[in-house]
């Protein structure tokens, strides 16, 4: 058994499929593009895939991630990763598109494990640039910035300053701004939107976007597929 | 005209389920439009999960969209959370294809194939800034039509729509687009919408009803006609196909993004029936039985499963085991080379080892539920209903299915049948027991569900005289059933609400005063009557009284041979004095064979229209016992197979935990 790992993007109204519809689509890809997944054994088998983490309905993401279980017969005899990377995009919904694939080792961590953090684009309206720059000024040179979430029914007051690897202001138009913003996903994946909530209340995020999946070891960086896809996204490490 | 999608993707995650407004289907058209092209918006009014996998509405849009002279797009009802915002932000109802505004299409088309949805096309009008009466339309408004098995009677609805089409509509809707852009050419400075309806009245098949004017005498209606003889025909025929292979519709069907129900291909393998089931209306109004050639079927589904990607098939029909050659077709679509397990599923009004089997067989990727309906709980009453059933042939296909692995079946029954006595209702009880005890010989811990629905006499079948058994004898029944089934162990018993079976009960044989009725409804709020979390019997009890009038005129009430039916005007090609007499038979407690494969009982169906059944084998199918002429010993089983948490069983109905 082999494992294919897929980078894909989720752009435009396919945004708002939910997370389980997403894996549907990805079921039926994979048999229009005739990709022989391997299925569990049982009463009612199923393919053996498995996703990363989880990305909230509405968001747009350039960096989602599959792992694909396949005999190893596969990748003797047909593996064409271009053909594969085409057959794919052609078998999936607008806005969804192959970026990169590749194997990994089965051995490895699985995706929802081994992911440290996400980088995030977020386009702000409801608050001046200024009044942003004064909050997030505040936010770094703080050691705590309490939140409150919610975890099954109950709601819990916790610290995520550590989680908060980077935030910059990229770019403005008019009407509002974009921001680029690391976020650790440990021990749970802080969401951009939650984060920017509790930092200025009149604050509204209009659109998010997935940039990047960081994988950190030691002191090094690394994309999910180690592939350079993209260029590399410039981030100002504060933690 | 141009889209809304700008200012809807501002809110789309702050609403539930926002795939249903997306589109982005594979299989989805984008067309182009252009004055010259009559542009449908076909409408499903209600969600999207219920709507999308409608077959009709597919059909029709993907012939639309292949004429030159007509485009076609489709819209869902908004659930309540997305319409309210729609309302704030003033949007209109929208396409999912374009998200193009409703009122931007010359033509609205509503599907409609429930009573109680009835209300909802009043919400998608509104909501499309549409006039709601076609009395208060203009030539600036679009047409609304309505099609779909309701159209059967559509006094109710009628004052809504300004035309409704009988039968199947491949043809029809082509001749509608003609004769529509005939008139949006020829415009004068004056349109005269009037002009219009009147030259689409003279199509087969197409009912104007602002053409009929009704009279009522004492609380009864006493006739309905045309109001001048040029301008509209005495009776309306239904339109029927004579080939099913030359419509080999959908070829592309859709493959929504987001879960729906009946979610898997579906292909279409016969249409209509002739088993005669008394209660079923589809099986009557549809007839006579046009099969799809054996070769074409096994095509689509070739073809259908690579391009979608599914790895579940339904070959669709009201009794798709009585299909020609059906275990030819099966083993086809079962061996086909597949690089994953392929499962197919068929909905039949057949039980025996033979069906049973081949659920087994066909059931590759996963397994599905069984349910069998022997709709009665005695073999008398089954005969009334003409559903031939024996004990006996029922316990065969269920012992078939345990000793082949299922543990659980369901068995569906309906209540308040005519004749039905307390024995009868019993039955149903004792056949779950007598189920439940072979399943013992193979399971430890074997379980049998039990729904029950309450009948509903539809128009155009042998019931549509009874009297509707009443809100309380239907509780009192359930109530009856739910006692005698508390103590069986591995019973699980379910129940469709009795109060909606009033409403649907009015509606299904109502007449044009119900039109209000209906307005009051949805003005106080009577939306997704459906869903048992909005449905409110009240508001339809507060209308009726409101309207001065009484449930039981409209549902309780047995009707009399010489009464004028609201629906006496339109035809579906049965002879009003077969039903009468099959109506007699059964309360002679008389069943009929299938006339497929026995001689005609001249129903009209064929004769009328100068068709014939298309059927590919002149002798029944293999197996069972079915068609044999043998009644009381050797007769049929209904089956279905059907995917175990279908959304549509899940919602109305009570649950005795």
């Amino acid at each position: 058994m082999k494992c294919l790992r897929v980078r894909y993007t989720k752009l435009g109204k396919v945004r708002f499929v939910g997370h389980r519809d997403v894996a549907r689509i990805w079921e039926r890809a994979l048999r229009k593009a005739e990709i022989p997944v391997l299925y569990s054994q049982g009463f009612s088998p199923h393919p053996r895939i498995s996703f990363g983490l989880a990305l909230p309905t509405g968001f747009e993401s350039e960096a989602e991630y599959l792992d694909i279980y396949l005999d190893e017969d596969f990748f003797l005899k047909d593996f064409n990763p271009i053909s594969i990377n085409e057959n794919l995009s052609n078998s999936l919904p607008n806005g969804m598109d192959v970026l990169a694939l590749g194997e990994v080792e089965t051995s490895e961590d699985s995706l929802q494990e081994a992911v440290d953090s996400c980088v995030w684009q977020v386009k702000i309206a409801g608050v001046s640039i200024e009044d942003f720059e004064v909050s997030r000024e505040k936010l770094i040179s703080s050691e705590i910035f309490e939140i409150e979430r919610q975890r099954k029914g109950k709601i819990f007051i916790e610290n995520v300053r550590p989680q908060v690897h980077s935030i910059t202001v990229t770019g403005k138009t008019a009407e509002d701004f974009n921001i680029l913003t690391e976020l650790g996903t440990k021990p749970r994946v802080l969401r951009p939107t939650d984060l920017l909530r509790a930092i200025n209340p009149e604050l509204r995020t209009k659109n998010v976007l997935r940039k990047e999946q960081i994988i950190l070891q030691e002191d090094e960086r690394f994309e999910p597929l180690s592939i350079r896809l993209l260029p590399a996204t410039p981030v100002e490490v504060l933690a | 005209m141009s889209s809304l999608w700008a200012e809807l993707e501002q809110f789309l995650d702050e609403i539930e389920k926002p795939a249903r407004y997306i589109g982005g289907e594979d299989g989805m058209v984008e067309p182009e439009h252009s004055p010259e092209k009559t542009s449908w918006l076909l409408i499903y009014p209600d969600t999207y999960e219920i709507g999308l996998p409608n077959q009709g509405l597919q059909i029709l849009y993907e012939i639309l969209n292949e004429r030159h002279d007509s485009v076609a797009e489709r819209s869902y009802a908004p659930w309540v959370d997305m319409s309210r915002e729609m309302r704030d932000r003033g949007l209109p109802l929208f396409s999912v294809d374009t998200h193009r505004s409703a009122a931007d299409f010359d033509i609205l088309a509503f599907n409609l194939s429930a009573e109680l949805v009835y209300t909802n096309l009043l919400e998608c009008l509104d909501l499309a800034n549409v006039p709601l009466y076609s009395s208060n339309r203009d030539s600036d408004h679009p047409l609304v039509i309505a099609g779909g098995h309701c159209t059967y009677n559509p006094e109710p609805f009628a004052d809504f729509i300004d035309l409704a089409v009988l039968g199947d509509g491949e043809e029809v809707v082509g001749e509608i687009s003609e004769i529509f852009s005939e008139w949006k050419r020829n415009l004068e400075p004056e349109k005269n919408r009037t002009q219009l309806l009147e030259a689409l009245a003279e199509l087969s098949g197409v009912y104007v009803p602002s053409l009929y004017e009704t009279s009522f005498s004492d609380g009864r209606l006493v006739s309905i006609s045309p109001k001048s003889k040029s301008a509209a025909a005495d009776i309306v025929e239904k339109r029927t196909i004579s080939d099913l292979a030359e419509w080999p519709y959908p070829k592309n069907q859709l493959v929504p993004l987001t879960e729906v129900v009946h979610d898997r291909l579906n292909v279409e393998i016969f249409r209509g029936c002739t088993r005669g089931c008394r209660f079923c209306q589809a099986g009557m109004i549809t007839r006579p039985v046009r099969e799809r050639p054996q070769e074409q079927v096994i095509s689509m589904v070739e073809k259908g499963l690579k391009r979608t990607g599914y790895d579940e098939v339904s070959l669709t029909s009201l009794s798709s085991a009585d299909f020609s050659g059906i275990e030819n077709v099966i083993s086809q679509v079962m061996t086909q080379d597949a690089c994953s397990p392929v499962s197919l599923s068929l909905p039949s009004l057949r039980v025996d080892a033979f069906t049973v089997n081949t659920a087994s067989q066909m059931q590759q990727a996963r397994r599905t539920g069984l349910t069998f309906a022997p709709e009665a709980g005695t073999w008398r009453l089954r005969k009334v209903i003409n559903k031939l059933i024996s004990d006996e042939d029922l316990f065969a296909a269920v012992e078939s299915a345990y000793s082949q692995g299922w543990r659980r079946v369901k068995l569906y029954f309906l209540v308040g049948l005519p004749t039905e006595t307390d024995e009868d209702t019993l039955g149903i009880v004792n056949l779950a027991k007598k189920t439940l005890e072979i399943g013992k010989k193979y399971h430890k811990n074997p379980s049998v569900t039990v729904s029950v629905g309450g009948f509903v006499p539809k128009p155009d079948t042998p019931f549509q005289w009874f009297g509707q058994n009443t809100e309380e004898e239907l509780l009192r029944k359930i109530y009856l059933l739910r006692d005698a089934a508390k103590k069986v162990k591995g019973l699980r018993l379910k129940w469709h609400d009795s109060r909606a079976t009033v409403v649907e009960g009015i509606l299904s044989r109502g007449d044009r005063r119900l039109g209000a009725v209906i307005e009051k409804v949805w003005k106080e709020g009577g939306v997704f009557q459906e869903w048992s979390e909005h449905f409110d019997i009240s508001i339809w009890k507060n209308a009726m009284e409101e309207e001065g009038l009484r449930i039981e005129d409209f549902a309780y009430r047995h009707r009399e041979e010489t009464e004028v039916l609201p629906w006496d005007h339109l035809s579906a090609g049965l002879h009003k004095d077969f039903l009468w007499q099959d109506w007699r038979d059964a309360l002679d407690n008389l069943g009929l064979e299938d006339c497929r494969w026995t001689p005609c009982y001249d129903c009209g169906a064929c004769t009328g229209y100068g068709i014939e059944h298309v059927v590919a084998s002149a002798v029944p199918p293999a197996g069972g016992s079915q068609g044999t002429g043998v009644l009381s010993e050797h007769a049929e089983i209904n089956v279905s197979i059907e995917p175990a948490n279908s959304l549509k069983d899940l919602q109305s109905s009570g649950v005795n935990e």
